[in-house]
């Protein structure tokens, strides 16, 4: 981060981090309404963001924050349960939230007056029919009559370091009652031992207030992790001077319930900050990775100039050891979970469930499995279009449900994971399933496909990613406009993934997304066609044959090879990339395969794997479609990447000609 | 230089099939000997192939064929001159071959003329102007009209 960032800045990037911890608190608070430790992370979040964005100047934030606060503090103090309306009225306060800070030219104060009314009106309804400002009488909490706390607090040593200031908390107590404080030096070591900058002092305070015993967790609601509090009721005539704090009277439980909580999210901060993170600008991570891949491509030279010298084999295997630990590293940095990605969705799905009118329960796993950064920001609008249609086409209305004997609320599941080289993410969904006949009518009618094409399942759902396909019959707000799935498949295609789609009629859709780990690096499988050498993205091998004689000279009419009963299509890639010459005597087979789909590349020779760092090609070549990258060799000398789905795609074209030409044939 | 005198221009001078052109000096990144390249099939011919220039992987323009010039191979005079153009609003590097590299030189702009549109064998967009250098007519090729 550079020295001179803007500040405010900093406060818009950490009220985006603040804002999402919020919108997760407040979905979760709606399937669990009594959890107070939600609770009070929704609130130190919106208390935060109040502090510092009067801190930065952002001061209509600060207000509207602060107005949203006072709010909700009648949820934390179980006043009012946060039901679902209250719920999804705190989610606009937050997305108004979000607006004053990204585009305050947009977050008209109209809105913000409006959603304050609907929140008190919400919370006051759901309170025990007083305002707010009048707090009920709840014994255990505090009354209007003065009474009296003793309290006795000790900080941690390094509180000062971290910011806090003692003398401010008492301050803020004085101002809300009578404050009597004395000072306990017990733990001030010798001078010689004092470190100027530790707290060495503790705290007896007999505090007297008409305020509830709940402000004065508020006063301490930011160093409660790094404090022990004590808070005891003195009855009324009992105000002497504070006794002296050897005395082992029994006291209230240190933790009062807020606190509880509270301290149960420091545990979860004091893990985490054990890995503490840092800001890094991507592009010096781009950067580095630039410098990284040209280090493999130096070392992989320097293999093979060890292997034909002799001499430096032991240098080379050594630096070829740290060259891949050093890559492995850097690749490290990049992944970042899933999870930051699937918390978006679950606030899609509840807004999806509100605006269709379905009851929508989203399960997740696999939140920890990792991906590039990048391509986890490129995949956040496709799975939007995917959830939308399922919670849109593939879920039933309730009614159908009901009488399909499921279960009301339909259910989405967002699963991702590991699959040797790949990372495979799911959306499915237990509604209806694709419905063959209609996508194939559909099709049809378009002129997709034409009649009575005969097309496998695999190939009828391809069709779905077809641009302007769509088989809803109206067009909602949500989906249908056949606008989407497309993005899908281009947007994963373009970051040589493939789209799969298995459904069961009755019990619901499934599509899967194969991503690649990385965009950077892949392993790839080198041959040779004619004189020039190609990478085969290995993820996308499935096989090699070698072309037998057999199937060499039959196939001048019909290029299809039989692979254990299957026919797969092959292209000859000498033809295409247009080599003149007769080709090797034993020309290998490479089966590669996308979305089910098999076709076989003709090549002169495999060379074998190649660690393939992917350089893209410039625009002057942004016609050629048959490459999706380039990548330097060993020697120096560039090698073209083959797209993958663009042969296939042009394998098929041919397989559909040539069932067209002889139907008997399929 | 240019500074001083803003009539004077620098350009890279190179040979080709004959014919001198004028590269702007600005524009040239490095000179290179030929090293070898890779074909991309399916590219358009005037672009039919990449090289690697430390660890970029650059497209190499042939003017011949934009020049309608017949094809040559590659001797020990032929090098290849590393550009960077401004294409479609991104800088762009590429390559392209000569057949030699005569000098880096200043051309007076006064001797500068617009390409005449007729009597010429070649496609006059492809022209920014003709000059004249040591009793030379020389071409300056509109490059950004040649790559697009």
């Amino acid at each position: 981060m550079s020295e001179n960032a803007d500040p405010a800045d900093i406060f818009r990037q950490e009220s985006a981090e603040l804002l999402e911890l919020l919108e997760q608190a407040l979905l979760d608070l709606e399937r669990s309404p009594g959890d107070r430790d939600l609770i009070n992370t929704a609130f130190r979040a919106l208390h935060t963001i109040k502090g510092s964005g009067a801190m930065f100047g952002f001061d209509q934030v600060a207000a509207f924050t602060h107005e949203f606060e006072s709010a909700f503090d009648r949820v934390r103090k179980g006043e009012a349960a946060p039901d679902r309306e209250l719920i999804a009225i705190a989610l606009n306060a937050k997305d108004f939230i979000r607006s004053q800070i990204e585009r305050p030219e947009e977050a008209d104060a109209v809105i913000g007056v409006c959603i304050l009314a609907d929140l008190r009106k919400l919370v006051a309804a759901a309170g025990v029919g007083s305002p707010p400002e009048v707090a009920p009488a709840r014994p255990a909490e505090g009354t209007s009559e003065p009474s009296t706390w003793r309290l006795r607090f000790r900080f941690d040593k390094d509180v000062l370091v971290n910011g806090a200031n003692p003398l401010l908390l008492i301050d803020e107590l004085r101002s809300l009652g009578e404050c009597r404080a004395t000072v306990d030096c017990a733990r001030v070591p010798a001078l010689d031992e004092i470190e100027p900058d530790a707290c060495y002092l503790d705290w007896d305070v007999l505090f007297t207030t008409e305020h509830p015993r709940s402000v004065i967790d508020d006063v301490f609601l930011f160093v409660l992790d790094e404090m022990e509090l004590k808070v005891e009721p003195v009855a009324a005539g009992e105000t002497a001077a504070p006794a002296a704090p050897t005395s082992d009277a029994p006291s209230t439980p240190v933790h009062a319930e807020p606190a509880a909580g509270a301290s149960e999210a420091s545990a979860k901060r004091a893990g985490a900050k054990e890995t503490s993170t840092i800001r890094v600008p991507a592009e010096r991570l781009d950067e580095m990775m630039d410098r990284v891949g040209e280090l493999v491509i130096a070392q992989a030279r320097l293999t093979q100039l060890a292997a034909a010298g002799g001499g430096a084999m032991g240098v080379a295997e050594e630096i070829e050891r740290l060259t891949s630990a050093l890559r492995d590293a850097m690749m490290g940095i990049r992944m970042v979970p899933f999870g930051s990605l699937f918390g978006r969705f679950r606030r899609l799905v509840h807004d999806l469930s509100r605006d269709l009118g379905k009851e929508i329960d989203l399960t997740t796993a696999g939140e920890d499995t990792e991906l590039d950064k990048t391509m986890i920001e490129r995949l956040a609008d496709p799975l939007v279009h995917v959830i939308r249609n399922a919670a849109d086409h593939g879920l039933e209305e309730p009614e159908a449900r009901a009488k399909a004997g499921k279960p009301k609320a339909g259910r989405i599941s967002l699963v991702a994971r590991h699959a040797g080289a790949e990372v495979l993410i799911s959306v499915g969904d237990d509604g209806r399933g694709l419905d063959a006949k209609r996508i194939r009518a559909k099709a049809e009618e378009g002129g997709l496909i034409a009649p009575n094409a005969v097309l496998s399942d695999a190939e009828l759902h391809q069709l779905l990613f077809h641009p302007g396909f769509s088989t809803a019959k109206t067009v909602s707000a949500v989906s249908g406009r056949g606008v989407g799935l497309d993005v899908v498949k281009r947007t994963t295609e373009g970051m040589r993934g493939s789209v799969d789609v298995t459904t069961e009629p009755g019990q619901g859709t499934q599509i899967t997304l194969r991503l690649p780990l990385t965009l950077a690096i892949i392993e790839g499988l080198l041959v040779r066609v004619a004189g020039a050498r190609y990478v085969v993205p290995l993820t996308a091998v499935e096989e090699c044959v070698e072309l037998s004689a057999a199937d060499d000279s039959r196939s001048k009419e019909r290029s299809f090879l039989n692979i254990r009963g299957d026919l797969v299509p092959f292209l000859r890639l000498r033809e295409l990339f247009d080599e003149p010459g007769e080709p090797d005597a034993h020309q290998k087979v490479v089966i590669v395969t996308a979305a089910d789909t098999r076709v076989g590349l003709v090549v002169d020779q495999i060379i074998g794997s190649h660690q393939t760092v992917i350089k893209s090609l410039s625009k002057l070549h942004a016609d050629v479609p048959s490459f999706s990258g380039a990548t330097i060799l060993g020697d120096g000398a560039v090698a073209l990447i083959l797209d993958v789905p663009h042969l296939i795609a042009l394998g098929q074209a041919r397989e559909m000609r040539i069932k067209a030409s002889a139907p008997e044939f399929a | 230089m240019s500074d001083v005198e803003p009539s004077l221009r620098q350009v890279l001078m190179l040979g080709l099939a004959g014919e001198v052109f004028a590269l702007d000096a600005r524009q040239v990144r490095e000179i290179l000997d030929p090293v070898p390249v890779t074909r991309v099939p399916g590219a358009q011919s005037f672009v039919s192939s990449v090289l690697n220039v430390r660890g970029k992987v650059i497209p190499l323009a042939d003017l011949r064929v934009r020049f309608g010039m017949p094809p040559a191979s590659i001797t020990p005079d032929s090098r290849f001159i590393v550009l960077e153009i401004d294409l479609a609003g991104e800088p762009t590097t590429i390559g392209i071959v000569a057949d030699k590299v005569y000098e880096v030189t200043e051309l007076d702009a006064a001797t500068l003329e617009k390409a005449p549109p007729i009597g010429m064998r070649w496609q006059p967009e492809f022209i920014a102007a003709i000059a004249k250098w040591k009793d030379e007519f020389i071409i300056v090729p509109n490059m950004k009209q040649i790559l697009n």
